[in-house]
Formats: C-alpha cells, structure tokens, sequence
C-alpha cells in the first residue's frame, strides 16, 4: 500500500491458481474503504469487481496483479495479467460463457459471470485483450 | 457520538485483565487498559463470546429479578423455544410452563406459537419476485448488529420481520388488552432470556421504535426455581402449545425447515456467520434464497443463558421438531388477523453503523490511512496482545484514533529503552 497527498494505491500480485489467498485482495479493499467510510453501496460494487478479477486472475491466467487507486471522488481497478489472453471478448462478456476447466468448476468458480459482472459493477469499464497476450481491465467507480 | 445500550457488562472485580474475551470478540470491541478489560460500546453487538470465554466470570448480562413482577397488575412471561430444550424429551411441558407461572406470573406464552406465526408470514413474503438473494433471516440481532457494524451494504437483504419474541409479545398484550379490561402499562411481559442480544433489543429494539417487553429474566437464574416448582405442579393446565416445527425454530435450520425453504443455507457460531456474510457481499451466494445465521453454536439453543448444553439441546428439539403434532392455535382466520393488526412488520428503517470509519472527512481519512500504514509497518505484527489490543493492526488503529499510543507495544518500548540508554540516558 502507498499513497500520495490525496490517493490511496493498493496493490496486489496475484498468483496463478492460487485458490488459498484468492479473496484476500478484495477483502482488504473493503476494510480499506470502510475505513474511509465510503457509502456501502459503492464498497459492494468496488468488492465485487475486485473479487471478480482477482478469481479471474487465479483461474485463466498465468498471474498478474491488481491495482486500486482510492481518490474522494473515484475509485479505479487496473487488472493486469501475464497472458494467455482472450480469444474472444465478445463471447466472454455474454453471461454464463465460461472457458474454466471442469476441475475449476467443480470448485465452485468459473460459472462465467465474471467480466459481466465487472462490468455492471463499474462506471466506466474497459478491457483489452488478443489470444496470446496480456489482459488488461480497467474499471472506474464514482462515489 | 450516541451511546449504545448494551446488556452485557463486566465486573471490574472480578476482572482479572487476562486477553481471552479482547481475543474472542468478533467486533474486535474489547481492549484492556489498566489491567481491566473496557467494552468500546459502539462496536458491541452483545454476542456474548466475551461472556463464554471469561475464565472469572467477570463478564455479565443486566437482567431483571422477579421483584419487579410487583410493579404490574398482570404479568405475562414469555418462554423461548430453547427452553424445550433444557429439559429431557419427556418432560411434560406443560408442568414446565405451571413451574414458571408459580414464579409469579399470571400467563406462561410460548415463543414457538409466534415463530407458527411467523413460519407462515415469511414463506409469503418470499414468494415475492422482487427480493434481493439471499434474503437475510431477521432472527437472531447479534447477526443483524454485525451487518449493521460490518456489512451496512446487506442491510437491504434483511427481511423486515420483527423476531418471535417481540410478535409473541404483541400478540399475548393485546389479547390480555382486550380479555381482561387492562390498561397497557398495566401489564408486564417479560421474556426468559437464553441470550445478552436479545435483552439488548428489549430496551434498544431493531426495525421497530419500541419493544412490547417490559424486562428480562435470564433462564440460568430462574432454572432451579422452575424445576422446583414443575415437581410441585397439582393440578394439570393445559398451554397453548407450538407446533413441532414451531420449537424447532430454536435449533440452527428450524427455521427453514419449517418455513419449507429448500433452497436455504443456516450457518452458527458468529465467526462462521461472519465468513459467510463476507461472501455474500462478494455476490457470491445470490443463488441461495433465504440465509440463516445464528450467532450461537446450534442455535438459541446455544445462547450463553441457557443451562444445557447446546448440542444436547439440540438433539433433543430436533426429536420434537420431528413429531407431527398439529397447532391448533394457528388457523387461517388467527393468523389473518395478527397480519392486519401490522404486529409483524419493520417500521423502522435500519441503518448502517458507521464504527469503522476513522474520519467523516473522506480526505482526512485518507491521511490517517497512510498514518495507518507507517505504524503498521513499524510494529512487530506478532499479534501478542500485551499492548491491550487484539492485533498489531487493531492497535495501529487506536493510535490513529488517538485512543493508544505506539509505546504501548512492548516491543518499541523496548527498543526505545535501547536507543536511550545507547545514548547514556537512564530511565
Ligand atoms: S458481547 Fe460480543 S461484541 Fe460485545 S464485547 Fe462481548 S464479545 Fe465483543
Ligand atoms: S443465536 Fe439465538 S441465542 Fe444466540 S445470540 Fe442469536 S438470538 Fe441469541
């Protein structure tokens, strides 16, 4: 955690299949922001998101972090991963489309309402991927 | 900031100033100064884990003694659904509710005959298109404190029912109202306490202005008494009795069971109902439709008031929860009319603790965040509690709070010693 003169940034490195300490980065967030005494709404929508690219990361990628920025007005979440990418975005936005593997799913995770999800918790969503390469989401919360 | 009425209180005598109820609280409301454990009372939720650890029992719940009973014209005791289950299966119940009236009381109402009530309300209300899942059980209000403190954003998924003490004790006042010519501050209802929480919401209710209940008893204290008298009981009255599944409402999962939800998840023990509420912001279990949490392992039947322990207790309503007995009390044409009257529902909005929050200034917050984390880092993060708090990062806290300061961690105090006697000061 860091911070400078108005901003809070938090940041979380996450591992692949890493299912022990999945949750942790968005159970912080929240104590974060209810520290901060951020209106609960805004805290959900924020752990949601958080949570979601957190389980995203563990479950399709080969690693990456997280980053939250806490400014009074905003809240933005930069999820960035090592690869191997989405093959296609379109179809992973559709809810219910899920590419994890069956063991996963077993597990409970990978249901596919994951970018979804990220993305009616946010005001402003982006996200930007190729087959093979890295992904990168960016969400924006207003307060 | 307004004080919050709390029933659990400590003995400073017999305090002792050990760490077990600081390390047990699941708020994190205890701390130790002076050698004495001091309750932040904004953050209490009356749980009672403090009152179940404490080795001196220093820790207590302010009750009231069958001396007031002399205050009322007509008193009415309430009798919860645990209590069937501090007696063996054969036990006549109805000797059980005589040794309670020789107390001193006029009427003996049992709590399962309103959780009949309410059976029948929730399962209506949940039959609505429009709830956000999993619909949160308003039962148990150490869980509905811990949204409050911990998890403002679940408010809205609380179901906004009173519990079925306080419907219980609107149903028996209004009938005696209306029976005996009273006037409502004639009469006195007291409810046999098996928990601190629910004696919290007598005098400091939840979604309602104010309680029907006048005071509390707690089962420990009356116990004995009741025993004693059912053995002398002569002639045999018959109560008006719940249903089976009605007591079952004491055990964890009577409540679904009864109100016939299969898609239900009950959790107890506050640590767990905790972890589970944490998913549940997460979005996680929005496919679950009614959620019950109980602060006390088992249930009610677990309340730290009660006298058997909890586990037998619960064996024994689930034997009777299992029996077909039909409740006569409850036809359609009673139970029409408590929902007319407006006897169940919230009337009051419930609204989000803000205990958790270390500025109302966002900005200032965030500065006393990065304090936060300075101090963080300089502390040990062994967790070991001599400093008076529960954690490294909960005296972190305090220190932002001004309530501690850094010195208090033996740790820097040592090191300071050091650096200071490095330089030839003495202490
Ligand atoms: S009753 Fe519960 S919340 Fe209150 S101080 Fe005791 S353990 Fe903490
Ligand atoms: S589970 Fe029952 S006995 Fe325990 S605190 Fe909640 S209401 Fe009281």
């Amino acid at each position: 955690m860091s911070s400078n003169n108005d901003k809070i940034i938090l940041e979380y490195y996450i591992m692949k299949n890493d299912f022990k300490s999945a949750g942790e980065a968005s159970s912080n967030v929240k104590k974060v922001l209810n520290q901060l005494g951020v209106d609960s709404k805004t805290v959900r929508r924020v752990a949601i998101a958080t949570y979601e690219a957190e389980m995203n990361i563990v479950i399709h990628s080969n690693g990456g972090n997280i980053i939250v920025t806490i400014s009074s007005d905003k809240i933005e979440i930069i999820a960035h991963d090592e690869g191997p990418g989405i093959k296609d975005i379109e179809l992973a936005m559709q809810e219910g489309y899920s590419t994890a593997s069956n063991q996963v799913r077993e597990l409970g995770f990978g249901a596919g309402m994951g970018i979804p999800n990220m993305k009616k918790c946010s005001d402003v969503f982006s996200i930007s991927s190729h087959e093979n390469e890295k992904t990168l989401v960016s969400m924006t919360m207003y307060m | 900031m307004k004080e919050y009425f709390h029933s659990v209180v400590l003995d400073k005598h017999k305090c002792n100033g050990c760490t077990n109820c600081m390390r047990k609280c699941p708020t994190e409301a205890i701390r130790i100064r002076d050698k004495k454990a001091v309750i932040t009372k904004d953050r209490c939720i009356d749980c009672g884990e403090c009152i179940r650890v404490c080795p001196y029992h220093a820790k207590d719940v302010i009750v009231d003694d069958l001396s007031v009973l002399k205050n009322y014209k007509y008193n009415i005791a309430i009798s919860p659904m645990s209590l069937y289950g501090q007696f063996s299966v054969d036990t006549d119940m109805n000797k059980v509710f005589s040794g309670i009236k020789a107390l001193g009381f006029d009427c003996v109402f049992d709590e399962g005959l309103s959780a009949d009530v309410l059976t029948i309300a929730i399962r209506n209300i949940l039959k609505s298109n429009n709830l956000q899942k999993p619909v949160i059980s308003s039962f148990c209000p150490a869980v509905l404190r811990i949204i409050q403190v911990r998890f403002p954003s679940l408010i809205d998924n609380i179901i906004e029912v009173e519990s079925p003490m306080e419907v219980g004790a609107r149903i028996v006042k209004t009938k005696a109202m209306k029976e005996y010519g009273l006037d409502f501050n004639d009469i006195g209802v007291f409810y046999l306490a098996q928990c601190p929480a629910r004696v919290t919401s007598i005098n400091r209710p939840i979604g309602i202005r104010s309680s029907y209940i006048n005071g509390a008893m707690s089962i420990k204290s009356i116990y004995g008494d009741i025993v004693k008298n059912a053995k002398k009981v002569q002639k045999d009255e018959e109560y008006m009795r719940a249903s089976p599944k009605g007591v079952g409402w004491g055990r964890a999962g009577g409540q679904s069971y009864a109100i016939g939800v299969e898609n239900y998840l009950a959790v107890d023990g506050i640590e767990h109902v905790i972890k589970v509420l944490e998913e549940i912001e997460l979005g996680k279990l929005s496919n679950i439709d009614y959620f019950e949490g109980l602060a006390c392992i088992g249930g009610c039947v677990g309340g730290p008031l009660n006298v058997e322990n909890p586990f037998i207790a619960k064996a024994r309503i689930r034997n009777i929860a299992r029996t077909s007995e039909k409740c006569d009390f409850l036809n359609n044409e009673f139970i029409n009319e408590i929902l007319a009257q407006g006897l169940i529902n919230w009337t009051e909005k419930i609204t989000p603790k803000g205990v958790m929050t270390l500025d109302d200034d966002i900005a200032k917050a965030i500065k006393k965040i990065e304090m936060l984390n300075q101090i963080r880092k300089e502390l040990p993060g062994t967790d070991c509690g001599s400093c008076g708090a529960p954690s490294c990062n909960a005296l972190a806290e305090d220190v932002v709070r001004d309530k501690a300061k850094i010195e208090d961690c033996i740790f820097i105090l040592k090191e300071k010693i050091r650096e200071k006697e490095k330089y030839g000061g003495k202490l």
